[in-house]
């Protein structure tokens, strides 16, 4: 099997974490050798997958914890969040995933539709389990040659 | 991990200084400040983001808001000053093309 190093972590179910979490990552993330604008979005998709649990938590009225888990590798980072709150409505949350189109009316914009889009957009790999409470599991590979991808003639297999 | 937010009237003009993160605890405040900032037809409500150094879907959605509200009210709002970071959000999101960002308020940054 695989080597990897692994820490959890618990917050309580409360927006003030969100930050919390967010060093984390970055303190994490830079130790393992991703670039600035990588450990950046990281950040911002570890916030959107715990600030859907803290809402969904406060929405169901719990007072619960949040459970994060970093399975740190070689070549990359796997991120765990998981939210033990029950009733989670999976479909209102994959509903309308995808960026603004031009034709669509500002009405009609989703003030709250970006979150798993930006997971998505930000991360290798996103899969969502709704079992009992909901994991969100993100894949972010580290760029081997750690140079930007605007860089002339820089190929990177991922 | 917080959010200063300084606001100033001058002449048909809301200028509001962010300094700090943008996310899930900081964005209510920031909403609850902005949203009435839009209330005035012809005003302009301009957000200066130079000083936010972290922003999520949170932001956007907040963003969102004031911009229905200026739409009503027959206001309007700028974003001005936006890390590249920031920037990328907005356009990842498409939401570059109906919120009105400019990126060259103060002249050229160094």
């Amino acid at each position: 099997m695989e080597a990897f190093d692994f820490i959890e972590m618990k917050v309580p179910a409360k927006e003030e974490y969100v930050g919390v979490v967010r060093l984390s990552i970055s303190g994490i993330a830079n130790r393992m050798g991703f670039t600035y604008e990588d450990i950046e979005d990281l950040k911002v998709a570890i916030s959107e997958a715990v600030t859907n649990a803290v809402t969904h938590a406060y929405e169901a009225n719990e007072e619960g914890e949040v459970t994060i888990g970093f399975g740190i590798y070689e070549s990359r980072l796997e991120v765990m969040v998981a939210d033990h709150g029950g009733s989670f409505n999976l479909s209102e949350v994959k509903n309308g995933i995808g960026p603004y189109e031009n034709n669509e009316s500002i009405e009609n914009l989703r003030e709250g539709g970006f979150g798993l889009f930006l997971m998505q957009a930000l991360m290798d790999k996103v899969e969502i389990k709704n079992d009992s409470g909901v994991i969100v599991l993100m894949t972010k590979y580290i760029d081997e040659i750690g140079v930007g991808f605007d860089d002339d003639h820089v190929s990177t297999t991922k | 991990m917080n959010l200063d937010i300084n606001v100033t009237e001058n002449s048909e003009k809301y200028l509001v200084h962010l300094s700090g993160e943008i996310d899930a605890y900081t964005s209510q405040k920031l909403k609850d400040t902005l949203l009435p900032l839009t209330k005035k037809k012809g005003y302009t409500l301009v957000v200066d983001l130079e000083q936010v150094n972290y922003m999520d879907s949170t932001g956007l959605g907040v963003f969102i808001s004031v911009l229905k509200a200026t739409k009503e009210a027959e206001s309007s709002m700028t974003l001005i000053n936006l890390k590249e970071r920031v920037r990328k959000l907005f356009k990842i999101t498409g939401l570059d093309q109906i919120i009105n960002i400019n990126l060259d308020e103060r002249g050229v940054n160094d």
